[in-house]
C-alpha cells in the first residue's frame, strides 16, 4: 500500500493504493460514485474524469501517477451538471442514464476546448462515449443546446 | 488485469533503464494497453516524470518524446501544418479523444502492434526511434527486431515528406482491418501496408506518385497478407490497391495545397 495525496473537486485528499491500482479503484474508494467502470479495457468512456483539466479514462490512469495532480469529477462540477443534464433531458438523449456521468465529464472538456464545435467536431470528440440507448444523434444535439447556451452566456 | 507489487516513478532514464534490465519489471507509458495484458510483475516503472512529452522542431525534423499523447500529436499545430494534417486525420479514428490522450508514441511504436495506424504512419514518413542504450535506429529496423529491454526515449520524423493514411475498420472506432500509409518525398513515393494482420512494412519504395491502379494490383499481389477473425487474406489483397490509389492521390492533393509550410 502506498500513500498519494492529490487535488480532488478543489479539496487536497489522501489516499491508500496499491501499486497496480487505477485511478478509478481510488476515486470509487473516496467515495466518489459518480465515477463508473463499463469495460475497464479503455472502449466505453464511462470512466471519464478531468485529470489537470482534461479528459482521461480513469480505469487505465495509474493510480500513483495523480500524486500532486488535480482531479476533477461529476462532484466537482455540479452547476454545470444541472444545466447539460437540463440539455440531456430536452433532448431526449438519455433512457437508461449508464453512460451520462462519463458522456458529461467529456462534454465538459469539450465546452473548454472547442466550445464552438462544429457537428462534425462534436461527434469526433465524442466518439470514445459509447451509448446502447440514444443512438447517440439526440446527445449531438443535447451537445449543441449545451454549447449553444454556453456561448450564450458569454456573450451576454 | 496487470498485477505490480512496487510502483516506481522514475527519476532519471538511467534508473528507469537500470531497474527494466530486470525480466520482473516493466515499463508503463499510457497504460492502456498494459492495463489489460494481465501481466504479473514485480516493479512498475514509470516514465511520466522524465520530460519525455514534448514534441520538439528543429530545421530537419521533430523530435518526439516517448511519452507524448497521441492527442498531442493529432493536435499539435507545427506537426500538421509540416505533414499536411495527416497526424490528426490518421490517429482520430483511433478509439476516442481520452483514450489519444493516454495512449503515448512511446508505447505504440514499442508495442509493433500489428494493427497499429501509429507505425504504419510513421514509417511512410521514414521515422527514426532514440533509444536509451543503443542511440537512434531506423524505425523500418525496429519494426522487425523482437521486444528488448531498452528504453525508447525519442521518435524523430524528418521533414520532406508528406504523408497520407487510409484504413478499413469493421466499425468506427475498433482497430483496423487493413492500414495503407503512402507518403510522398523528393525521391519518390513510398507505400507501408498495416494490419496485414502482421506488422507494419514498406511494401513499395521510390515509385512514380502517380502510380496508377495496376501498380497498385502488383504491389499488393506481391505483399504478404494474412486471415485472422477480422478479414481474410484474400480480402485483404483486394481491398489493398484502393487504399493504395486513395492514399497516393490524397497526398499529391496536400503536396499541392502546403509546400510552403514545412521549410
Ligand atoms: C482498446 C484499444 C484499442 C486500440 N486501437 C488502436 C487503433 O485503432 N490503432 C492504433 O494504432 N492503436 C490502437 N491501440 C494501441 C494504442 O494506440 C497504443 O499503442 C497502446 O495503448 C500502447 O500505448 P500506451 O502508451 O498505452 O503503452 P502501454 O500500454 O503503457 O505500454 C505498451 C507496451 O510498451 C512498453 N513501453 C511503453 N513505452 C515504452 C518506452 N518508452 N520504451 C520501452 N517500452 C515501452 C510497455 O512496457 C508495454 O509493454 C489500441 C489499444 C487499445 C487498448
Ligand atoms: S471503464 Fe474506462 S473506458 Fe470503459
Ligand atoms: S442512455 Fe443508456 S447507455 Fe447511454
Amino acid at each position: 500500500m502506498m500513500e498519494i495525496r492529490f487535488k480532488l473537486n478543489g479539496r487536497d485528499v489522501t489516499a491508500m493504493a496499491e501499486a497496480d491500482d487505477s485511478l478509478y479503484q481510488v476515486l470509487r474508494s473516496l467515495g466518489i460514485s459518480s465515477v463508473k467502470c463499463g469495460c475497464e479495457t479503455t472502449n466505453c468512456g464511462l470512466c471519464t474524469v478531468h485529470m489537470d483539466g482534461k479528459a482521461v479514462l480513469s480505469c487505465s490512469v495509474p493510480a500513483p501517477r495523480c500524486a500532486g495532480h488535480e482531479i476533477v469529477t461529476l462532484e466537482g462540477l455540479q452547476d454545470e451538471a444541472k444545466r447539460l443534464g437540463a440539455c440531456l433531458a430536452d433532448e431526449g438523449a438519455e433512457q437508461c442514464g449508464f453512460c451520462a456521468p462519463g458522456l458529461m465529464m467529456n462534454v465538459l472538456a469539450l465546452a473548454k476546448e472547442n466550445p464552438g464545435a462544429s457537428d462534425e467536431e462534436i461527434d469526433a470528440y465524442m466518439a470514445g462515449n459509447l451509448c446502447r440507448c440514444s443512438g447517440y444523434m439526440s446527445q449531438r444535439r443535447a451537445v449543441r443546446r449545451y454549447l449553444a447556451m454556453i456561448a450564450q452566456e458569454v456573450s451576454a | 488485469m496487470a498485477v505490480y507489487k512496487n510502483y516506481v516513478l522514475a527519476q532519471s532514464l538511467d534508473e528507469a533503464y537500470a531497474l527494466n534490465q530486470k525480466k520482473s519489471s516493466v515499463i508503463v507509458a499510457g497504460n492502456m494497453w498494459l492495463r489489460m495484458c494481465g501481466l504479473r510483475k514485480q516493479t512498475a516503472i514509470d516514465l511520466s516524470a522524465l520530460g519525455l512529452d514534448r514534441i520538439e522542431e528543429n530545421e530537419d525534423a521533430f523530435v518526439i518524446g516517448a511519452m507524448t499523447s497521441l492527442r498531442d500529436m493529432e493536435t499539435h499545430e507545427g506537426l500538421n501544418a509540416c505533414f499536411g494534417g495527416v497526424f490528426a486525420d490518421a490517429l482520430k479514428p483511433i478509439v476516442g479523444t481520452q483514450f489519444r490522450r493516454g495512449a503515448t508514441i512511446g508505447g505504440s511504436v514499442y508495442s509493433r502492434f500489428g494493427f497499429s495506424d501509429v507505425s504504419a504512419l510513421l514509417l511512410a514518413l521514414d521515422a527514426k526511434v532514440v533509444l536509451y542504450q543503443r542511440g537512434e535506429v531506423s524505425l523500418a529496423a525496429y519494426q522487425k527486431e523482437a521486444w528488448d529491454r531498452d528504453i525508447l526515449t525519442h521518435v524523430v520524423i524528418p521533414k520532406g515528406r508528406r504523408a497520407a493514411v487510409q484504413s478499413v475498420r469493421l466499425s468506427a472506432t475498433d482497430i483496423p482491418v487493413l492500414v495503407c500509409a503512402a507518403s510522398v518525398g523528393p525521391d519518390g513515393a513510398r507505400i507501408v501496408l498495416g494490419a496485414r494482420p502482421a506488422r507494419a512494412m514498406v511494401v513499395a519504395d521510390g515509385i512514380s506518385p502517380e502510380a496508377d491502379a495496376s501498380v497498385c494490383e502488383a504491389i499488393a499481389q506481391a505483399a504478404s497478407f494474412g486471415t485472422n477473425r477480422r478479414a481474410s487474406e484474400a480480402y485483404r489483397r483486394r481491398v489493398a490497391p484502393v487504399l493504395m490509389m486513395r492514399a497516393l492521390m490524397a497526398c499529391s492533393e496536400t503536396q499541392k495545397d502546403g509546400e510552403e509550410e514545412c521549410k
